[in-house]
């Protein structure tokens, strides 16, 4: 037991409790604004995990970009300011069951297999800086960058032709 | 540090996420459960990046991100178009794929 895993089993906590709360709250400005606390904190645990890149990426495209687009979705759909009851549909016990198996399961398979592995994160400190891992995509993945850029292209057509309903008629 | 850690955490964000997705009502909440599960596979593919020294579940963890990016605009764009349409955004009240219901008038300008 390191500091490390003190540090990261702190930030896990945030993280469950923030996503409980997203899947939970009645309200949902308030699940938006939850997980922004849920993915700041798993920001948190990928810069413990020494991938630095990925961590500020994650703090700009999902605490910045989707969780701004999913509140400008529930304010175009006029979702109600005030708790509402209506938010959970009627198969909630068997949603629990279901999370439960899965959580279960996976425990059990991933405790099962990794129960001894140890993550030494002083080798392979400054692996995840902006320079290793742009050598990375730029050398070795290419072609995934480059189909990413034309299905980014395909998804924004897509999102504007989908909302302007107008287009089809004239 | 361990690596059972990072991947007990993702897994147990991986299972809140499933019972958002089965028990939300509002679309909206829906996609924000999905966005969790996507959030538990990135914790794998960056722990494991660490665990094995290879840049790669970097690297795809940030295409997993730039995949979310792209699924997030169109869900929210279908999830528009079906409050435009219907004037509601409940998943549950959405059933004419079925065989059984009559086909509903569609509002001028739905296609």
């Amino acid at each position: 037991m390191t500091a490390a895993d003190v540090v990261f089993g702190a930030l896990g906590l945030v993280v469950l409790g923030a996503a409980v709360l997203v899947v939970t709250a009645r309200n949902v400005i308030h699940a938006a604004l939850w997980l922004v606390v849920c993915f700041g904190a798993l920001a948190g645990c990928y810069l413990l995990l020494t991938a630095e890149f990925v961590a500020w990426v994650q703090v700009l495209i999902y605490v910045g970009a989707i969780v701004v687009l999913l509140l400008f979705a529930a304010m175009l759909t006029r979702a109600p300011i005030g708790p509402s009851q209506d938010l959970d549909s009627g198969n909630r016990p068997a949603a629990v069951v279901v999370a439960l198996a899965v959580a279960v399961t996976f425990g059990t398979l991933l405790v099962q297999a990794f129960r001894t592995s140890y993550v030494d994160l002083h080798r392979v400190a400054g692996s995840g800086g902006g320079q290793p891992i742009g050598e990375a995509i730029f050398r070795n993945y290419v072609l995934p960058f480059e189909i990413a850029s034309v299905l980014l292209l395909a998804a924004l057509v897509g999102a504007i032709v989908l909302s302007r309903p107008e287009i089809g008629d004239r | 540090m361990h690596l059972i850690v990072p991947l007990l955490l993702a897994a147990l964000l991986f299972a809140v996420g499933v019972y958002g997705l089965l028990a939300r009502r509002n679309a909206v909440a829906v996609l924000m459960a999905v966005e969790l599960m996507l959030n538990a596979a990135n914790l794998n593919f960056v722990a494991f990046s660490a665990y094995l020294r290879d840049s790669a579940g970097q690297v795809f963890a940030l295409f997993v991100i730039v995949l979310a990016a792209a699924e997030v605009g169109i869900g929210l764009a279908i999830v528009l178009l079906l409050f435009r349409n219907r004037g509601t955004v409940a998943i549950d009240e959405v059933r004419s794929l079925a065989d059984a219901d009559p086909p509903e008038p569609a509002p001028a300008g739905a296609r």
